[in-house]
């Protein structure tokens, strides 16, 4: 690991005021749960000169709070505290599963959830700098995975310049229930929709998102639509558990009757950022949800797939894992619709 | 310094020197990065590399150690601390050998810096058993169910498995499999595990 100068400011506003007021030619790579900040730099992938701790500064923004219309998550709640919430679980079951069924329960003690939807990618060429050639890790250089091993990789949102897949459970969630999120930085506080904070790789793989320097997510805000308490997340793994998915799909929908009022759909670990799959939502508005519908608007939603040379079957997965996911939630006991 | 307080010799002193040796002096300011900030960019260059006093609050007792900013809190505890019970696997949060309790919940001490940990309240298998030698009741019951074959994870699945009863995730052996994942074991003691964690929780009183 490099050597990092560390600091643990005390409170946000003096991470902010202190950017603001004496910006540094070396930028801060801030630190919440370390779960993966701590392993990217023990493999010599990130290799922060500065190192800001947020655990003390962040714990304004930690909080779960719902007014009936409105979900608010502080970014720095840890993923079992909100996994465990029995308003959460409750209302908005997606967000719950999908962050219970992710990692393991010592890495969701400690990992936080603005730090989870800025995980990085598990494509091992990434996680290796032995390997030359990596355009995220080193602009430029090629990419090891187009002809290397690449059955986890990505399906979807993929470039002729990177094809790694995007792994957080948790921000799928996020995209299904059209969440946004708020960011403060020296510039003053912004919000955004969720959807547009990841950047899709192109030519640029190693700009990963649309964050301008030095900012903090501090809250994710989420809308308690008529969706939100017909939601699940379906993870499938490799083994039974604590592992990343090869396929998962989040799907929120709103019903009258048998009919389909509305339909939210995010896939995970098929794309090459959190993925909402707006064409199958078309094809299930005001279609009757049953097997048919739900196997034709998977279709759909793989259409533009571009499989690689270890992970043509991801299509086939991807695509029966939202069939389930859908007549799930269409057998869904819920309170009112 | 109270009763619970000691200084510790780091354990592997000579490499520390090593590092100060080779450090140039500079202050790396730890809390409140406002009022510090412009002596931060002005005292340039602050050697990354300086050793920093760390005090750390292990199973009750206040230890006192120089770490460089990189070690984790793992590394802190086996080579600064001297205690070994937390088990170095992976070194990555891959397999839950180095869990131990810090402010009551299980985290892995491989992805802590050990100067993160400062403030906290660390706890590890050391510090289970009572002072006359009484065992914890998981660690009774690891003994009675044989719920382990060498024994290089058991100190991680014991802190493991106690945090998992406390949060009440140990109601059934599925529910037991599920939240113990984060223990990985080499020996494939797995159902012996479980049976060790359902007994323990009962005698727990959650
Ligand atoms: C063995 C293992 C298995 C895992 N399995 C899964 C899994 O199945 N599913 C899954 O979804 N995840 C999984 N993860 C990933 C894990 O969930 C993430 O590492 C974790 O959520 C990151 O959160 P953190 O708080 O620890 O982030 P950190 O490591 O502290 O930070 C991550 C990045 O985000 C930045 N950052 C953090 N917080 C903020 C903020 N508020 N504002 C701006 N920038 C910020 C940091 O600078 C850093 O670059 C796994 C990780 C490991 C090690
Ligand atoms: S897929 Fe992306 S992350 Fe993986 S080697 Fe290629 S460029 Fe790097
Ligand atoms: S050594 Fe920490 S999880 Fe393996
Ligand atoms: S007892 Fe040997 S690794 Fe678990």
């Amino acid at each position: 690991m490099r050597p990092f100068q560390y600091l643990q400011p005390a409170t946000l506003a003096d991470v902010i005021v202190a950017q603001r007021e004496a910006p540094s030619a070396v930028p801060a790579t801030f630190l919440a749960g370390g779960t993966t900040l701590i392993d990217l730099m023990k493999l010599g992938v990130m290799q922060p000169e500065r190192v800001v701790d947020l655990r003390l500064a962040g714990s304004d923004f930690a909080q779960i709070r719902f007014d009936g219309a409105t979900l608010r998550l502080g970014a720095f709640a840890r993923m079992a505290e909100v996994a465990d919430h029995p308003v959460v679980a409750a209302s908005f079951p997606v967000i719950a599963q999908s962050l219970s069924l992710a990692a393991s329960p010592q890495l969701r003690n400690m990992a936080t959830l603005g730090g989870n939807v800025l995980q990085r990618t598990r494509c091992a060429y990434f996680r290796d700098p032995t390997w030359a050639a990596c355009n995220k890790r080193t602009p430029g250089s090629g990419c090891a995975a187009v002809d290397g091993a690449n059955r986890q990789h990505a399906v979807l949102g993929t470039s002729s310049q990177c094809i790694a897949t995007y792994h957080g459970d948790f921000a799928q969630a996020l995209m299904a229930l059209d969440a946004s999120v708020v960011l403060g930085g020296p510039a003053g506080t912004r919000t955004i929709p969720f959807a547009a904070l990841h950047r899709l790789p192109g030519n640029t793989p190693h700009v990963e998102t649309t964050l301008h320097p030095g900012e903090i997510i501090l809250d994710f805000v989420i809308p308690a639509g008529p969706w939100a308490s017909r939601s699940l997340y379906l993870k499938i793994r490799d083994r039974q558990s604590y592992e990343y998915a090869v396929a998962s799909a989040a799907v929120a929908v709103a019903m009258n009757g048998d009919v389909v009022a509305d339909a939210r759909i995010a896939l995970g670990g098929l794309a090459a950022v959190p993925w909402r799959a707006h064409e199958a939502e078309a094809i299930l508005r005001d279609a009757v949800l049953d097997e048919a519908t739900a196997t034709r608007a998977a279709e759909a939603s793989f259409a533009a797939a571009v499989p690689q040379s270890h992970n043509a079957f991801k299509i086939a997965l991807g695509r029966d894992t939202l069939v389930r996911a859908l007549l799930q939630a269409a057998s869904m006991e819920v309170r009112h619709d | 310094m109270s009763d619970s307080e000691r200084k510790t010799e780091p354990v592997s002193k000579r490499r520390r020197n090593f590092l100060i040796g080779s450090a140039m002096t500079g202050v790396v300011p730890v809390i409140g990065w406002a009022g510090q900030a412009q002596a931060t960019t002005q005292a340039a260059p602050v050697d990354a590399r300086a050793a920093l006093n760390v005090a750390l609050r292990v199973n009750g007792r206040l230890h006192q150690v120089q770490v460089d900013a990189r070690m984790t809190l793992l590394d802190a505890l086996r080579e600064e601390i001297g205690l070994t019970g937390a088990k170095k696997g992976c070194d990555h949060g891959q397999c839950g050998a180095c869990t131990v309790l810090v402010d009551g919940r299980r985290e892995l001490a491989c992805l802590t810096l050990a100067v993160a940990a400062q403030g906290r309240e660390v706890v590890t298998i050391e510090g289970l058993a009572a002072p006359d030698g009484t065992l914890h009741p998981m660690q009774e019951a690891f003994v009675a169910q044989d719920a382990f074959q060498c024994g290089y994870c058991t100190p991680g699945q014991i802190l493991s498995a106690i945090s998992c009863v406390h949060e009440g995730h140990a109601t059934s052996p599925d529910q037991v499999r599920e939240y113990m994942s984060g223990n990985l074991c080499r020996c494939a003691a797995y159902p012996n595990i479980v049976a060790a964690v359902l007994q323990a929780s009962q005698q727990m009183g959650d």
